[in-house]
């Protein structure tokens, strides 16, 4: 059975998401090798270099890889909730057992290595949002339900937030688009944009100014919508809701956000310019990528990467080598892998038959799609500086096997879509 | 399927809108603009510029006249600096703990990258640097770096070589290029010469890193220029003569110069009071620069060729070689000279001798009346005295008077021979003649002469009718020196003219004014001179040359109130003479009393003495 299980997984792999995985991870190595490369040890497979200890991580992902695809199909769904409660475990006790890196306590020691278990609780959660939501009785315009679905993501990421690791955390809002895809209202998204557009213009105008902003667009909006008590008591309810979003956002800024954040966010505004602290690595960031020009440098030619102007080059910062060595005519390709790779990734969920396979798909693009808007967003400047890694590009082997998980474990859900009947 | 697939068309749309957001702006930062790789060379290219060493100067017997030492400056990585013995460095430095933070703060403050390397302390000391280079590992961020400057080892010919100095904005702005923190050479030879004398700066290109650690060459060096090391130059000075001039001129003011007749090479350019010229090198100019400046004495004034004095009797072999040729006496025209002369109601005075003079005896005991006739006839001679006065004008300035020759030295005073012009606005057109202007026969008056000058015309005698433009520099390594110092420029005055003069020159030396000059076997030929000026006493001059039938060196002197051109000047130099021909001055006596005058006004104290140590 498991041999003849193995078979039909490996003809009905999805073969181009698997190339495409397999190209963005080996660009990422040799862009690893670029970023820091080290006339001294000029050897690529040389493991006392990150280069070296990438190929070491990609070797184990691939293993990793293979591990998934003989799994049974039917594990994922069955044993969805018993893994989400482990990593709930897991994270709590990194809180209490972890060890501090940089400042955040998410990693854990084993053997010799550190690994940071919130890079796993993706998958973990991903197959649990997958199962809530593929429950044939859920029901959307039911409050509970939207509350349930919340609570798994939100749980781990407070749990993360508690962490010190509040980018990794705000991955998990990546998940609202799923619950849009599964029947949440779109007014949710419209909301979340008007509130990063509320945010920014928080933070950019005094509150006072803006809330009188809002009541003269409120009256504004009646020339488009006839008066009635019902539109009335709306378009009230929306004025009063942003205006205590502004005071909100405002009370929060001052009294909540620690000053690195503080700063960070004000760097990206424009509102202070501080090349020498916060501001320093995202000016780095855009004279490396901006002195790429059309066709780069040229591989190893990069100055801004290879010579440290840049930090944290070959993990959160590694798109900077892709913009100085090879340019806009590399960008452009490594972004539109990605933007294949994401479309790949809705085409093949949307030619599932379980509910279950379909959103676990979408919940692997959203997460795919986070962390490169993110990522690359800030290299580029359109982002606050948020240390999360670009996916398969990256150093780490946190990162790269639990983006390995969360892509095979699609992979082999895919490759089993036969077999699933409802 | 589901009622909600449509909204694969929404999320995928939010996909392909960000990415394309994302396009737009790297295309924007990569392609449109240009500051980010502006910034990026900024960060990683560094422009090492090497200077080359500035060429060596030798006298005419290869000694050296400057060359280059070594000099440290203490430079500092500002943001390298961390828990150093502040204390310590302070100490060494001499300067205070305050102080050193100040200057920390400033060089932190002024630029965006703390990685680049900054002056600290320039010119450190030798005992500095060696305290230093021991303890240098103490102090992170510190280090010290060498360059050159300019050393003087026989200490002399301050004004010939003048000083090199740094580029100020106006010179940056004028000759492109120089930069920031270029040395220049701002007087003297070193600013005449300063082009092969610089030699050509270099520029690599050098990648660093982040923590401004060289890494390897930019592009392979394509972009890199080689310096060119600076040309080392023969001076036509000879060291010997000119230090012992300058001992001899100690305590006076004045100016001595000595030229190769058959060459025109100045043999000696010496402004008296002279100074040390390491005093203006580097650290102790800024020191020094001011205190000189304030002399009253003007140590930096070059006398020899900025300085116009009236020639006084010197000027009447002029008079003597035109009159001949403008036929108005011959060698054997005689003049009655009854202690001066006299014209209605003016006199010209004279010393009591023997009367009738000729020619050869008016030179031998510098008679006025012979030369106030001399000149009067010279004019008189034709119509109208203006057009008399052009041709004797005309023919001063053949013996290179009253224009720059020029030299090749930045400053030089034409002198003056007055102009035509000059006298009509003076009188009045057609209201002045030849005894209005009489004191010219004489040397005095409008006349203005530099000691160069006076040197050369004394040159014009003794190689009887032309000479060659006085020059420093007789030789540039790999080039050629300019034509203009090769040609022979003849005067106005017939060749036969020259020896009666000559030969009344040499009686000066042996039976008239300038005895005190004579010796043994050689041949002095001379003229004293004594210049009234409205200053206080009289000027003493002497101008000589021999041997008197192959001229090897002709000289002029020229003593600042000094009184008797035969008192000072005339010894001083036929002391010159003796050093120059004969290597060995066998009288001292007489340099003794030379050496130990003290000629200096005596209110003037020259502050320069102070200046030295």
């Amino acid at each position: 059975m498991a041999n003849r299980n193995s078979e039909a997984v490996l003809q009905n792999i999805d073969w181009v998401l698997v190339l495409l995985y397999l190209v963005l991870v080996t660009m990422g190595w040799f862009n690893i090798y670029a970023a820091v490369y080290n006339e001294e040890y000029k050897s690529i497979f040389d493991t006392s270099q990150s280069y070296g200890m990438q190929l070491v991580w990609i070797v184990s992902s691939l293993f990793i890889a293979f591990a998934i695809l003989v799994i049974d199909g039917e594990f994922f769904p069955s044993f969805a909730y018993v893994l989400y409660g482990a990593f709930i475990l897991l994270l709590v006790a990194v809180i209490f057992a972890g060890v501090e890196v940089k400042g955040s306590k998410s990693w854990i020691g084993v053997g010799g290595f550190r690994i940071q278990p919130a890079e796993f609780a993706k998958f973990a959660t991903n197959l649990a949002i997958a199962k809530y939501l593929s429950n044939i009785n859920i029901k959307f315009e039911k409050l509970s339900t939207k509350i349930i679905a919340a609570a798994i993501f939100a749980v781990p990421a407070l749990i993360i937030i508690l962490q010190n690791e509040t980018g990794s955390a705000l991955v998990y809002g990546s998940f609202i688009l799923v619950l849009y895809r599964e029947g949440l209202s779109g007014n949710f998204l419209v909301m979340g944009l008007v509130m990063v557009i509320l945010f920014i213009a928080a933070l950019l105008i005094n509150e006072n100014i803006l809330s009188i902003i809002l009541v003269v667009l409120a009256a504004c909006s009646f020339f488009f919508i006839r008066f009635k008590l019902n539109n009335a008591l709306i378009v009230g309810g929306i004025l009063i809701a942003s205006v205590a979003f502004v005071y909100t956002v405002d009370y929060v800024f001052v009294n909540i956000l620690e000053p690195h954040q503080k700063k960070r966010i004000n760097v990206l505004l424009g509102k202070e310019v501080d090349l020498k602290g916060a501001g320093y690595n995202v000016n780095q960031s855009m004279i490396a990528i901006g002195s790429g020009g059309l066709i780069g440098k040229g591989y190893l030619n990069g100055t801004q990467t290879k010579y440290n102007y840049v930090p944290e080059q070959s993990t959160d910062f590694i798109f900077c080598t892709v913009g100085e060595e090879w340019g806009f005519l590399g960008s452009t390709i490594v972004i539109g892998l990605f933007v294949l790779l994401l479309l790949r990734l809705i085409f093949l969920a949307e030619r599932q038959r379980s509910t279950f396979s379909r959103i676990y798909g979408y919940g692997l693009a959203s997460i795919i799609f986070f962390h490169l808007a993110i990522n690359i967003g800030m290299t580029i400047g359109l982002a606050p500086v948020v240390g999360i890694p670009l996916p398969f590009f990256s150093y780490g082997g946190s990162s790269l096997w639990s983006f390995t998980i969360l892509t095979f474990i699609f992979v082999r859900l895919d490759a089993y879509r036969f077999q699933i009947l409802r | 399927m589901n009622v909600f697939s449509d909204r694969k068309y929404v999320i995928s749309a939010i996909f392909i809108t960000l990415a394309s957001i994302f396009l737009i702006r790297i295309f924007y930062i990569q392609v449109l603009d240009d500051s980010y790789k502006l910034a990026a060379n900024d960060n990683a290219l560094r422009h090492k510029i090497e200077y080359p060493e500035r060429g060596v100067i030798y006298d005419r017997n290869g000694k050296i006249l400057v060359y280059n030492e070594a000099a440290y400056d203490l430079m500092v990585i500002p943001k390298r600096v961390k828990k150093i013995d502040t204390l310590d460095l302070c100490n060494i430095l001499e300067i205070s703990k305050q102080e050193f933070t100040t200057r920390l703060n400033k060089l932190k403050a002024q630029k965006f990258s703390s990685f680049r390397p900054e002056i600290f302390e320039n010119e450190i000391s030798l005992e500095t640097y060696a305290t230093l280079q021991e303890k240098l590992m103490k102090f992170p961020g510190f280090f010290v770096q060498a360059r050159t400057l300019r050393k003087y080892p026989l200490k002399t010919a301050p004004h010939a070589l003048g000083y090199v100095g740094e580029v100020d904005k106006k010179l940056m702005e004028s000759n492109p290029y120089y930069r920031m923190g270029d040395n220049i050479g701002l007087s003297g030879i070193e600013k005449s010469y300063e082009k092969p004398l610089r030699g050509q700066r270099g520029v690599k290109i050098v990648m660093v890193d982040v923590y401004n650690r060289e890494k390897g060459s930019f592009e392979d060096g394509k972009y890199d220029t080689a310096s060119v090391l600076g040309r080392s130059l023969t001076s036509s000075i000879d060291a010997d003569l000119q230090e012992y001039g300058e001992r001899l001129m100690q305590n006076k003011i004045g100016a001595i110069v000595a030229i190769e007749p058959s060459s025109g090479e100045v043999l000696a350019m010496l402004s008296s009071p002279s100074y040390d010229p390491n005093l203006l090198v580097g650290r102790l100019k800024k020191k020094n620069y001011p205190i000189m400046v304030m002399d009253t004495t003007k140590p930096l004034y070059n006398r020899a060729t900025m300085a116009k004095y009236p020639p006084g009797s010197t000027f009447k072999l002029v008079n003597a070689l035109i009159g001949q040729h403008e036929g108005v006496i011959t060698e054997t025209t005689l003049f009655s000279c009854s202690r001066g002369f006299h014209f209605g109601g003016l006199t010209v005075g004279c010393h009591a001798h023997a009367s009738p003079v000729n020619l050869r005896f008016s030179i031998t005991t510098s008679c006025n009346s012979y030369y106030c006739n001399t000149f009067k006839n010279i004019l008189q001679k034709y119509p109208k005295t203006a057009i008399g006065f052009q041709v004797w004008r005309n023919h001063v300035m053949s013996f290179g008077l009253g224009k720059k020759f020029p030299i090749d030295l930045p400053q030089e005073s034409s002198g003056n021979v007055p102009t035509i012009k000059y006298y009509d606005k003076y009188h009045g057109a057609g209201r002045w003649n030849a005894i209005t202007v009489i004191s010219l026969a004489i040397g005095q008056g409008e006349m203005g002469v530099t000691p160069l000058q006076m040197a050369n015309f004394c040159t014009v005698i003794a190689n009887r009718g032309w000479y060659i433009p006085p020059h420093l520099i007789k030789k540039v390594e790999g080039g050629k020196i300019d034509s203009i110092y090769t040609k022979k420029r003849y005067t106005t005055v017939g060749r036969p003219y020259f020896d009666p003069v000559v030969e009344g020159m040499r009686n000066v030396v042996i039976a008239g004014t300038g005895r005190i000059a004579q010796l043994d076997t050689l041949t002095i030929c001379g003229k004293t001179g004594t210049a009234q000026n409205p200053h206080g006493k009289d000027h003493s001059i002497f101008i000589c040359f021999a041997p008197m039938n192959n001229p090897k060196i002709a000289i002029a002197v020229y003593v600042e109130n000094a009184g008797f051109g035969a008192t000072w000047a005339a010894p001083i130099a036929s002391l010159m003479l003796e050093k120059y021909l004969r290597r060995e001055v066998k009288r001292p006596e007489l340099e003794k009393r030379i050496e130990d005058a003290n000629l200096l006004p005596k209110k003037s104290d020259w502050i320069a003495k102070k200046v030295k140590g």
